[in-house]
């Protein structure tokens, strides 16, 4: 179900808390099944609550309440780009609506050929570079005007 | 001149986050003092009393007396908990000080669990800056293989570990016994207090929460003294701060000062206002906080008692600058879409009337609201604040109590004219930022 690197992965993560409290590491093994199948999908659930020996609907109640865990496909690509206040003041509508119109998709929508998602975020703690956009929930961009977000892209699609 | 600094001055930014260079810069000589000298629990605990040194999480408790609510010798399992969880919006520091001078908070947490009596401790990291968390993992590992970290620290009786844990995106988990939840392994939903984490906190253990800063400050003060610390601030206000500042200024980023530092000067160093626009507004410690008009923040020093007096609070020390191309409707519309998109759902009064407040500035932003909407929006926040398990409730209610207390007339020159005091062009006109590389 995942592959042995995950699953060694995941292994680090339980022996950071006691004996008998494997379920502490749920949300790290939720965000390791994540980066490896892409989203997360019933079965993958499932295989986690199994692994850490805990019901399947403690598991989904975990990735239902985290909004960086994906329960549909989100693309190639998950773009987040945050719109809290602080990035509003300096762009982030502006590069909101650049991504929208070079996308041509809404926000948590899919473009047609798969390749990205958008999603609408907030603040990621970084606002003090302003506009701030997370690429698969990893890597951080900052100070995201057109340009910037142009060669992102293009990066992205190459 | 350039004003004195603990958490920020002399890192290069490159190798600054690296044991080596932590040690160079006289890390982890704090620790070493405490099993030479040798000073006990209770004199450190005294020290950081000494020091004035309040929480810079949000609530500014003092951290000596936090700290002296630890039943120490009760046998068993006992926690420390770092508080990374940064997602208030406007602040920033703990970021620059995990990617920085993240050796500085791990010396902190050490000396902390050992003046608490606590065996192991998390650092629990917002999802959303995973490159932090995953170079905090690589500090942390240094500072295993180098002996700070395990079974007998330096030879001492003391052993401690500690481990790093990731949000993954819920505002919520910064509230402390949020996060207590998330790491347990739940929906992060806060817990009724009392009882306090002291007596009964993660996995139903005795358990200290600081935030970054706070334990970052730390090893300074062991070293130096709490009177050194308390010198560099003012009175009841120790050391110095990390203000965030974001908004319409030309350098937003992190500046550290000594509290009481007056605002003028922390606008100044921020490059001041934006194309030389007039400050309308600022938020002094975070959006939890009340909004004060700019000519109010003008005459304000940079500390818990001055800010408080002028009717805000300081908050986190995420400092936001609006400028008059604001529309404070606009504004308070994306404060209140945040905590009513981070409402937990587990009260009534929060779940239900964040989305009331949202729902009611959308519609005035949208030139669809009613005169009665300002005193309706003023009733909702009343029926919110203190009603609640957690302080999101007044978090969210806050905001709005102040946006309308203080301008009111825009408000309803807004429900009048069915469109913004500030044209729409003049906001985005407002909003272009000057981008270079992250300084
Ligand atoms: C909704 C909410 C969000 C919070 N977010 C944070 C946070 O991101 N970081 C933080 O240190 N404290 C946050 N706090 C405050 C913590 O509950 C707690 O007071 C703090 O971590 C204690 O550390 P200190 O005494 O060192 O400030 C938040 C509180 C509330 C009610
Ligand atoms: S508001 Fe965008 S990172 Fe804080």
């Amino acid at each position: 179900m995942l592959s042995p690197e995950a699953l060694r992965r995941i292994d680090t993560e339980i022996a950071k808390y006691p004996a008998d409290q494997k379920q502490s590491a749920v949300m790290a093994a939720l965000a390791i099944a994540q980066q490896e199948k892409g989203w997360l999908a019933e079965d993958t659930m499932a295989f986690v609550a199994d692994y850490l020996g805990m019901p399947q609907v403690a598991v989904l109640e975990v990735a239902t309440f985290y909004n960086m865990y994906d329960l549909s496909p989100v693309g190639k690509s998950k773009l987040t780009i945050c719109t809290g206040l602080p990035c509003a003041l300096s762009g982030a509508d502006e590069a909101a609506d650049h991504l929208r119109e070079k996308l041509g998709v809404g926000f948590s929508e899919v473009t047609a050929d798969g390749s990205f998602m958008l999603k609408e975020g907030e603040c990621m703690g970084a606002c003090g570079d302003a506009p701030v956009l997370l690429v698969n929930n990893r890597r951080m961009c900052v100070r995201m005007n057109k340009e910037r977000i142009d060669a992102l892209l293009d990066e992205l699609n190459s | 001149m350039s004003l004195p600094t603990i958490l920020t001055g002399g890192l290069d930014r490159e190798s600054s986050w690296r044991l080596a260079d932590y040690e160079r810069r006289g890390g982890y000589q704090a620790l070493r003092a405490i099993f030479s000298r040798p000073l006990s629990p209770d004199d450190v605990i005294a020290e950081v009393k000494k020091s004035s040194l309040r929480g810079r999480g949000g609530a500014g408790f003092p951290t000596g007396l936090k700290w002296s609510f630890m039943p120490r010798n009760l046998p068993g399992e006992k926690y420390l908990i770092c508080n990374s969880d940064e997602g208030e919006p406007g602040t920033f520091k703990d970021r620059d000080i995990l990617r920085w001078n993240p050796h500085a908070v791990i010396e902190g947490m050490i000396i902390g669990g050992y003046a608490t009596g606590a065996t192991r401790g998390y650092n629990y990291i917002h999802g959303e800056i995973f490159e932090v968390y995953e170079r905090f993992e690589q500090a942390l590992e240094e500072a295993r293989v180098a002996g700070y970290l395990g079974k007998n620290i330096l030879g001492s009786e003391f052993s401690f570990e500690l481990f790093a844990h990731h949000g993954y995106g819920a505002y919520i988990c910064g509230e402390e016994t949020a996060l207590l939840e998330s790491i347990e392994g739940k929906k992060g939903q806060p817990r009724y207090k009392p009882p306090f984490p002291a007596s009964f906190g993660l996995y139903g253990r005795p358990t200290t929460i600081n935030n970054t800063e706070t334990f970052a400050n730390i090893p300074w003060i062991i070293g130096n003294g709490g009177d050194r610390f308390l010198e560099m601030g003012k009175a009841n206000n120790g050391g110095t701060k990390i203000f965030s500042v974001s908004g319409h200024v030309n350098r937003p980023g992190n500046y550290e000062i000594p509290l009481g530092t007056p605002f003028v000067k922390l606008l100044e160093m921020a490059g001041g206002m934006r194309a030389g626009r007039k400050l309308k507004a600022c938020i002094p410690g975070g959006s939890s906080m009340p909004v004060l008009p700019g000519d109010v923040m003008m005459n304000c020093d940079m500390d818990y008692d001055s800010i408080a007096k002028a009717g805000s609070a300081l908050g986190s020390g995420a400092v936001i600058i609006m400028d008059e191309t604001t529309c404070m409707v606009r504004a308070l519309e994306r404060l209140s879409y945040f905590y009513f998109e981070e409402s937990c759902g587990q009260c009534t009064p929060c779940r239900e009337g964040t989305g009331w407040l949202y729902r009611v500035v959308h519609r005035i932003e949208h030139g669809q609201g009613r005169q009665s909407d300002l005193d309706l929006l003023t009733s909702v926040a009343d029926n919110i604040a203190g009603r609640t398990i957690c302080a999101l409730g007044d978090a969210a209610a806050l905001p709005v109590k102040s946006f309308i207390q203080h301008f009111r007339d825009e408000f309803a020159y807004h429900i009048d004219n069915r469109r913004c005091l500030v044209p729409v062009e003049m906001q985005r006109e407002g909003s272009r930022i000057y981008v270079g590389e992250p300084w």
